[in-house]
């Protein structure tokens, strides 16, 4: 038998419902994998007790021909999803003691259709990166690495653990955070799936807020499939978040294996960037002719101002940081500093204790482009290149239903490569970071390995709540890739 | 424009956070190449382009103005780093 750590979501929901395989097995056997990937970093917070108790009681309601769609089925949670009673850091030294007392919509949905928690995942503080390496508690390791090294690599951003715990097999999935491609990103360089839903189809109430007009949360899984199914159960219109979305869920799972026979699929000539890998171009050219092969029609396209698309989103991303970030105060909950004079002091040395390099460096950028003289002339102007962004999109889907895109610059790099040049950094966004400034679905696909051995991934653009087109497309795409390639399993015995 | 120390000093205080003296010069200098490479924005023509101000067509939903929630002191002070019975406690205030 497979080892039960190495099922996917839908293998193990198969052998759960089947009686083949208890939630406590299943459980017991991730919660190992989980403890033997410890040198990965993933976890912030471990559940193993309470995953154990959720177990059981999927196991009961099972034996009584109850269940929900995810019953018995462990998943990891990203950190920046507030969940009771267990504490939720957000990757943030002032949230390190912070345990909340209510539970985020999304993970709410998870654990109402049966899901188990295995643990909380670690992320780049207030998911602001795109290694991992600005988390308060240390960086996490991509369980790949390539076939001429044994550096430690990164494994992407900002979802690198949830991102990490997938392509490791400690969990069958996870939920991960989308801003400016902090699913996209970590999962096409840890060889999983990872989908951004339209802005408002997830419940963002109870997600730590970054930039609240860009964040959606969404599933990180082994396959498309999982993708599917675990999208299905994530999304919910919620009276608690005013810009989720009142339109039905479909079923997810039964539009994956549509085809993409007469799909007309947008190739955006400006995504041939300076700075990309010889190997994405290569692949991007073998991803439109996997899906030509299968029927669909390949369209030209232009999405002319997408080399604005980082520039704007660092104006835009910041400035709604900086006001969201303002509520850590040092008084109501999270860090506080000792020994202070006054109360502006208190505020004051309590936001610089607490929060990171970059967190300070993105609170002061959008502090900067809000404040009096500048408001104008950056964050007005990033506002309109937005309308202007996401205006190319509404083109371009005149001529096609999806378009097809590389997913990052280059494959996973080492851990503290990149660390120093805050811009070089944020250009590992380049090819996501247009889809949430538009606020459109988006999926990246595993689908090849560079000549190094390291995962790449395309990425599928859909149009708003065409989420099931993404999916199906995305299918197309693992079919013809057949991507199973898995990272040796190197962290075990050291 | 450019990024001073002075103004560096002016948005920290603004912002509220604590920054060292040693630290303005530097961070003066990570601001400027960001907001450097920002400035490639003013090659765009925005002349009668609206800013966007919702990236969902919809409109905003209303609900009835009735408390939904509330009577749970307990939990909203059980973070609070320096709660005292159901009061936040902070550095005086007025003098």
């Amino acid at each position: 038998m497979t080892n039960p750590a190495d099922f996917t979501l839908a293998e193990a929901r198969d052998a759960v419902r089947a009686k083949k395989i208890s939630s406590v097995e299943l459980t017991k056997a991730l919660l190992g994998a989980v403890e033997a990937a410890r040198p990965l970093n993933a976890f912030v917070t471990k559940t193993p007790e309470r995953a154990l108790d959720m177990a059981k009681a999927s196991d009961a309601r099972i034996a009584k021909g109850e269940g929900g769609a995810l019953e018995g089925l462990p998943l990891a949670i990203k950190d920046l999803f507030c969940t009771k009673g267990v504490r939720t850091t957000a990757g943030s030294n002032i949230l390190s003691n912070f345990v909340p007392p209510y539970e985020s919509t999304v993970t709410q949905n998870l654990w109402d259709a049966g899901a188990v928690m295995l643990g909380k995942t670690n992320m780049d503080e207030f998911a602001m990166g795109s290694s991992n390496e600005t988390s308060h508690f240390g960086p996490v390791f991509n369980p790949w690495r390539s076939r001429s090294s044994n550096a430690n690599l990164v494994p992407g951003g900002s979802s690198g653990g949830s991102a990490a715990a997938v392509s490791g097999s400690m969990c069958l999935a996870a939920t991960g955070t989308d801003t400016g491609g902090s699913i996209r990103q970590p999962a096409a360089v840890a060889g999983i799936v990872g989908l951004k839903p339209t802005y408002g189809r997830c419940s963002r109430y109870g997600i730590v807020a970054f930039a609240s007009s860009l964040d959606q949360a969404g599933p990180m899984t082994k396959t498309v499939r999982d993708a599917a199914i675990l999208l299905r159960t994530m999304a919910s219109v919620d009276p608690r978040d005013s810009t989720s979305v009142d339109t039905p869920v479909p079923d997810y799972e039964t539009a994956v294996d549509g085809g993409v026979k007469g799909l007309r699929v947008g190739i955006p000539r400006e995504y041939r960037v300076d700075g990309a890998s010889p190997e994405i171009e290569a692949l991007w050219t073998k991803g439109v002719e996997w899906l030509k092969a299968q029927g669909a029609e390949i369209v030209d396209v232009s999405l002319p101002h997408t080399k604005y698309a980082l520039p704007t989103y660092y104006i835009v991303a910041p400035a709604e940081a900086s006001s969201n970030l303002a509520r850590y105060d040092g008084v109501r909950f999270g860090n506080r500093a000792r020994d202070v004079r006054d109360i502006t002091d208190l505020y004051e040395k309590s936001r610089a204790e607490g929060f990171g390099a970059e967190v300070q460096r993105r609170i002061l950028i959008g502090t900067y482009v809000l404040s009096s003289g500048y408001y104008d002339a950056y964050y007005i102007r990033a506002q309109k290149l937005r309308s202007l962004i996401a205006r190319d999109f509404a083109e371009a889907y005149k001529k096609c239903d999806v378009l097809l895109t590389p997913a990052t610059p280059g494959p996973a790099f080492a851990v503290g490569s990149k660390s120093a040049d805050p811009v070089a950094m944020y250009l590992n966004d380049v090819f996501t970071v247009t889809v949430n400034l538009a606020g459109l679905p988006a999926i990246a696909v595993p689908a090849g390995l560079t000549a190094d051995g390291l995962p790449l991934g395309l990425q599928i653009i859909g149009k708003a709540f065409d989420e099931a087109t993404v999916l199906r497309a995305g299918r197309a795409i693992e079919i013809a890739a057949n991507f199973d390639a898995k990272p040796a399993q190197w962290w075990r015995g050291t | 424009m450019s990024v001073d120390k002075d103004t560096v000093r002016r948005i920290a205080k603004l912002a509220r956070l604590a920054l060292d003296e040693g630290r303005c010069e530097p961070m003066a200098q990570e601001l400027n190449g960001i907001v450097a490479w920002m400035e490639q924005l003013n090659e765009v023509d925005v002349t009668g382009v609206a800013p966007m101000t919702s990236v969902v067509e919809q409109a905003l939903k209303m609900r009835d103005d009735v408390v939904t929630e509330g009577g749970n002191a307990d939990a909203l002070m059980a973070n609070a780093p320096g709660g005292e019975d159901h009061f936040f406690v902070v550095p005086k205030v007025v003098e």
